[in-house]
């Protein structure tokens, strides 16, 4: 049976549904992101979770038992803020040893806690200092500590690094997948950063308006999206829009692209043919190929991003950097090709 | 060297500000109605009623007169500096946390704005109309067969002065810890309720130790408002509560035992105090913006 259990949930605020009909079931030690963009009711997942907030309809369970009517401080999950939310008037130590006191945990007990937690974040000399003499980054690694004190049955973390700069955030970002691994924590992670949803997680849950997309692995959400909204959230992708031939051919314009993947719509629909842009390669290929001229090429260091222009229509190639590469010329006529395998067909809207 | 070379290499100096000149007013006033007030005082405190240079005046301090109306002066504002810090507080949580409506809540702060600036004849006329012998109150308290001057209740002594003190120094408290109370970030009671902490721990161990710089800062802030008045206590006691304002006044302009340089010494004594006032009160300010920013 699975740890973290969201049962039918929903929520409602006045007439507006935040969240609908949310079904989801995390196995022990296992880390999911709700990815998605302001307003899609990840916050509110992950603050019902919490007890912040109450669903309106369904059941949320942690080990099996029922914790939807629980108020927040019986619920023994830990929580990390995006504002960091440390105690200004509390010293690193203070803050981390906090829930252990109101638990009426031992001095020597709390302190051993504090020191070995200091330790987990790599801050085993900051326990004396004030949150405004930290860093951002350090007063998050602090949070983090403090919600991992009281030895959480699940680990929430909303939106932790993205009051961070880019640098700081990488580092973060690896540090907490280290800990989450080291502690083997049950961990939900909200982001509306699809990188670091992909990076973080063992499953990805999508979220669009209060509804839930898709779940699954990363690899699964970037490469077999589900819905429309998925397939362009996550990642770049390019919608060519074109008619069905028959169940592997669109026409699009001059050009025919076949794809593997068996289209479901009936000859003389209108699709869109999607394709990524690391997908698509400049120069003639074997299965797929579009004509335009080149619009823009941007370097930007590890990939180099060449739009192409067919007619009103934008395509964006991905190239990959390498020292031998040879960059299009602006206003070039360029051949654009991919293979049959890496599109796929969704009907227009 | 360095300026040299940045006129040189961008050929000219950089634009001149004259943002400063707004400050002007402010620097002109304060020197015409503080400053220089302070440093005649000052000087007329070391003076002699005869002429010529002396510390007389400030021996004079030590006297039971003075030092009674330096007591009576501190304890009332003490006094009321403490009830009005610690019900305007209440009130102020109340507005904020209370769930009230929001015409209700500026309304509060409105009345609070406009009564906190409520003081001198004015306000002691408005309670002698009510609370005094013949008052409005008074007179339906005796309807109902209570009479309020029965007991020790006075208008005119130290409780009743105290009473009517509170009118401005209740919403002034109100006025001041609000915003202080709207800094509490939501995210510190969540943190608090997520690690276990029930409502009143929260308020025990996170948000009262974070508003105290800003509670005992206005509180410092409420013994100087109450410290320094003088025309409702006079209006309303006619100087039979001997305040160390009221003191002064005599002193310098007084019909009958005037000693103009006493009455400058005590003023004195009342600037250093209000100078110490004003220093603990900023060094709080800081510490409550470090924490509530």
């Amino acid at each position: 049976m699975a740890f973290l259990v969201l049962d039918r949930v929903r929520k409602e605020f006045g007439g507006s549904t935040a969240v609908e009909d949310f079904n989801l079931a995390v196995e022990a030690g296992e880390f999911v992101s709700f990815l998605g963009p302001s307003g899609c009711g990840k916050t509110t997942t992950l603050r019902m979770i919490a007890g912040f907030e109450k669903p309106s309809v369904g059941r949320i369970s942690i080990g099996g038992r029922d914790i939807t009517n629980a108020r927040p401080n019986e619920r023994n999950v830990g929580m990390v803020f995006q504002s960091y939310a440390l105690f200004p008037n509390m010293t690193v130590g203070q803050n981390v040893g906090f829930g252990l006191k109101l638990k009426k945990v031992g001095r020597e007990e709390t302190q051993s806690r504090v020191n070995e937690l200091l330790e987990l974040i790599h801050m085993p000399d900051k326990g004396d200092s004030y949150p405004h003499e930290l860093s951002g980054g350090q007063q998050q690694r602090v949070a983090l500590a403090r919600a991992l004190a009281i030895r959480p049955q699940v680990l929430l973390l909303d939106e932790p690094l993205s009051a961070l700069d880019a640098k700081i955030r990488d580092e973060l970002r690896i540090e907490i997948r280290r800990i989450q691994r080291t502690l083997d924590i049950t961990t939900i992670y909200v982001t509306h950063d699809q990188e670091e949803a992909m990076a973080l997680s063992d499953r990805v849950v999508v979220m669009s308006r209060g509804v839930m997309e898709q779940v699954g692995p990363p690899f699964q959400i970037y490469n077999y999206p589900e819905t429309r909204f998925v397939a362009s959230f996550v990642g770049k992708l390019n919608q060519i829009p074109g008619v069905v031939i028959d169940s592997k051919t669109v026409q699009c314009g001059d050009e025919r692209l076949q794809t593997t993947t068996p289209i479901e719509e009936s000859p003389g629909t209108a699709v869109n043919v999607m394709v990524r842009p690391e997908e698509l390669d400049i120069g003639a290929g074997e299965e797929n190929q579009l004509v335009g001229v080149v619009e823009s090429v941007n370097f930007l260091g590890a990939i180099v991003r060449v739009r192409i222009a067919r007619g009103e229509q934008m395509i964006t190639a991905d190239l990959f950097n390498e020292r031998l590469l040879e960059l299009p010329e602006v206003e070039e006529a360029v051949t654009i090709s991919f293979p049959a395998h890496a599109c796929w067909v969704m009907k227009a809207n | 060297m360095t300026s040299l070379t940045s006129t040189s290499v961008e050929g000219q100096r950089p634009p001149r500000s004259w943002n400063w000149v707004g400050i002007l007013p402010f620097l002109l006033f304060s020197s015409a109605f503080l400053l220089g007030p302070a440093i005649i005082l000052l000087v007329r405190s070391l003076q002699a009623n005869e002429g010529g240079w002396t510390l007389g005046n400030y021996r004079q301090l030590i006297d039971p007169q003075v030092l009674e109306a330096y007591g009576l002066s501190v304890r009332i504002s003490i006094v009321t500096a403490v009830v009005g810090g610690v019900f305007g507080f209440l009130l102020a949580w109340a507005i904020i946390y209370g769930g009230l409506p929001r015409v209700f809540r500026s309304l509060l702060t409105t009345f609070s704005g406009v009564a906190s600036n409520f003081a001198g004849v004015p306000l002691a006329a408005a309670f002698i109309f009510t609370l005094g012998r013949i008052g409005m109150i008074t007179a339906l308290f005796g309807f109902f067969g209570i009479d309020l001057y029965d007991s020790d209740f006075s208008l005119y002594n130290f409780w009743g002065l105290t009473v009517v003190y509170m009118f401005f120094q209740f919403p002034l408290m109100v006025l001041t810890i609000t915003p202080a109370l709207e800094g509490l970030k939501k995210e510190w009671k969540e943190a608090s309720e997520n690690l276990g902490a029930t409502s009143w721990q929260y308020w025990r161990h996170v948000a009262l130790p974070v508003l105290m710089p800003s509670i005992l800062g206005t509180i410092i802030l409420l013994f100087g408002n109450a410290f320094g008045a003088h025309a409702t206590a006079y209006a309303l006691t006619g100087g039979t509560l001997r305040l160390a304002t009221i003191l002064i006044g005599a002193q310098i302009s007084g019909d009958v035992l005037q000693n103009q340089g006493l009455g400058y010494a005590v003023a004195m004594g009342m600037v250093l105090i209000m100078g110490l006032s004003i220093g603990l009160y900023t060094i709080l300010q800081r510490r409550a913006e470090r924490w509530l920013a």
